[in-house]
């Protein structure tokens, strides 16, 4: 047998970084050269952004193996708490990349503290109490939101339940308006923030995979009894698994939220979480290519769809689209004749592929 | 057939009404169970179960099917929470505790159904036994420190030790779950003693095994006691293997203890046979 210098998982994790950045040099070429519509250019950001969702639910749903039926909450938790941030340190850090860099990391903390109050009573339940507290958290957090107002003035940050409350300086601008969301916002998102968040989540979901922490959040997945014969706390790796996805989406989301003027909190309803699931299941459970390309298609696809007439029609033909790659996964005889396509050697400890 | 040679050590009785090898005296014992019992609803599953484990004895629990074999090792590793009865573990109790805690306090086992990671590398699973004993954190694992290096190096020197004893290191890459299945058995032990327990439990370890490879397997379990110095208790149909390398033998019987002793005590004993066989119809 030849012998190997880098272990099948590392190897796989190396050409997921080429390919994104692949893709981040040729769209650089293609925008230098005029060739990307308005639309395209305008998808750009928010590809980036599904993306990082798309691959941080695949360490929820298809790592850990549990479902969450309100990633787009934590997306949300990240996007208004960017803009306020943003917003807040407008007069204070003048440079806007480093503006946009403490928004990330501060809509990481607030996902991350998101997924630990879900996460530390509900991830203790067996079964599928996952999916269902976090499908209520989902709502919950676009209600919230919805009647949240936010202002600011040289006393700080004000918050309220209507515009009235706010008690601001004449002089105080209101960030966020309850069911107009946030308005005005700066928008300090870029292509290449957005590529290099997917090159940071990469890194950081496959190199969680592909170690001590990653073994026992796959362990957990495949057999939880034998995970916990052999010294595996399950809570807590569960919650590392769970809480880092949380963290990875409120990033996503302070960019997303960056990118727009404005951002209504009816933007990361249920509907959206589902799409995110729609990628991690389309791209494969499991799979951090899949997931990256499966977003990257699908969320291009129906905006192009969008200027025609079949439009309206996007969520059912998701809906379909969802439904049928349930059925055919799970078909024994599609199952069999793929097994025969694949050369067997590839599916050696082949634990994430991608 | 070359009959394998294996000299049981001499055993004496404790206090406990148990018998543990006379070079285990001067250690105390790996395992302590004092009137341990289960109830599930009215069902007396195990009741009043007591044994005493030497720190290098090969024990074995044998009983005919649904005696409640099984629920000891899972009231042993605290799968179930014992309704009645203690645990001490080297010395120390063990209420209270979760099963992941117990096999940080040293009792590993293996699965009457195997259980393995199926979907991960044989190495893997090995590497998850190592889990507690290459300790670096996760944000090392993520910025890939030097402590991840050197203890993953370290993690993969010593899978492969571990996976030597049953001559698998050529498997390391295969899936788990596609490997044939006496194999599998194997990694289920190598998984456990990856974990460096004191105590290993395993769970009809010959099931499913043809003669020679029943007789491979009661050496490794010999070797294994003797490499690692530890103590093990086996639950067996097989009675070659239990008579042959048990020392301490216990019969259970409807969730009940009925005979403790060596083999040729257990062979002997009358309500051993009628349990296996039923009572004898006098006249």
């Amino acid at each position: 047998m030849k012998k190997r210098s880098m272990s099948p998982a590392s190897r796989s994790a190396f050409i997921n970084y080429g390919i994104v950045i692949v893709a981040y040099v040729v769209i650089q070429i293609l925008l230098g050269q005029g060739a990307l519509s308005n639309t395209l250019q305008s998808l750009l950001v928010p590809v980036c952004c599904y993306i990082v969702m798309a691959v941080s639910l695949n360490l929820t749903v298809g790592v850990l193996g549990e479902l969450s039926l309100g990633h787009a909450g934590f997306m949300s938790l990240g996007a208004f708490s960017g803009i306020i941030v943003s917003f807040a340190l407008q007069d204070v850090i003048t440079l806007a990349p480093l503006r946009l860099v403490i928004a990330i990391v501060v809509g990481a903390i607030i996902g991350g503290i998101g997924g630990v109050l879900i996460g530390v009573p509900v991830l203790r339940l067996r079964g599928d109490y996952l999916a269902i507290v976090t499908l209520a958290f989902g709502e919950i957090i676009k209600n919230v939101i919805m009647v949240l107002y936010v202002g600011l003035d040289e006393e700080g940050l004000h918050f309220a339940t209507s515009q009235s409350n706010l008690k601001m300086a004449y002089e105080g601008v209101a960030i966020i308006k309850g069911p107009m969301g946030a308005v005005g916002v700066t928008r300090l998102a870029t292509f290449t923030a957005g590529f290099i968040l997917v090159l940071v989540t990469l890194i950081i979901v496959q190199n969680l995979v592909n170690s001590r922490s990653g073994r026992a959040i796959l362990a957990l997945r495949d057999n939880r009894i034998a995970a916990e014969s052999v010294g595996i706390s399950v809570t807590k790796y569960k919650l590392m698994a769970f809480v880092t996805s949380a963290a990875l989406a409120g990033a996503a989301g302070a960019l997303f939220g960056l990118n727009y003027s404005s951002t209504m909190a009816t933007r990361f309803d249920f509907n959206t979480s589902i799409l995110i699931l729609v990628f991690v299941v389309l791209g494969g459970l499991g799979s951090i290519r899949g997931s990256m390309i499966a977003a990257a298609l699908l969320y291009i696809l129906p905006e192009m769809l969008r200027s025609f007439a079949i439009s309206e029609y996007r969520m059912l033909i998701y809906a379909i689209i969802l439904i049928l790659v349930m059925l055919f996964t799970n078909n024994p005889k599609l199952k069999e004749l793929i097994a025969k396509i694949v050369p067997k050697g590839k599916k050696k400890g082949g634990e994430v592929n991608g | 057939m070359a009959k394998f040679h294996f000299e049981k050590g001499h055993m004496v009785p404790v206090p406990s009404h148990s018998i543990i090898p006379e070079r285990d005296l001067g250690s105390a014992p790996v395992l302590e169970c004092s009137h341990l019992g289960i109830q599930f609803g009215g069902l007396k599953a195990v009741d009043d179960f007591n044994l005493t484990i030497g720190r290098t004895e090969i024990a074995g629990l044998i009983g005919p099917n649904g005696a409640g074999k099984t629920t000891v090792f899972n009231l042993l590793t605290k799968v179930y929470q014992p309704t009645m009865g203690t645990i001490l573990l080297n010395g120390q109790d063990t209420s209270g505790k979760t099963t992941a805690q117990i096999n940080r306090m040293g009792i590993a086992r293996t699965f009457q159904n195997i259980r393995l990671f199926n979907n991960l590398s044989v190495e893997d699973n090995v590497k998850i036994g190592l889990h507690n004993h290459n300790r670096y954190s996760m944000a090392s694992g993520v910025l890939r420190l030097p402590s991840y290096w050197k203890q993953e190096k370290a993690a993969h020197e010593r899978a492969m030790e571990l996976l030597s004893i049953f001559h698998m290191e050529d498997l390391a890459n295969h899936q788990a779950g596609s490997l044939p299945y006496g194999a599998q058995r194997r990694l289920e032990i190598v998984r456990a003693l990856a974990t460096d327990p004191s105590l290993l439990l395993l769970d009809e370890p010959a099931a499913g095994m043809n003669p020679s490879e029943t007789a491979e397997l009661m050496e490794n379990i010999v070797k294994i006691r003797d490499t690692f110095q530890i103590a093990v208790m086996l639950i067996e149909h097989d009675m070659n293997l239990v008579m042959g390398i048990c020392e301490g033998i216990c019969v259970l019987n409807f969730g009940r203890v009925i005979a403790k002793g060596t083999s040729k005590e257990i062979q002997e004993n009358p309500a051993v046979i009628e349990a296996y066989l039923g009572r004898r119809k006098e006249g």
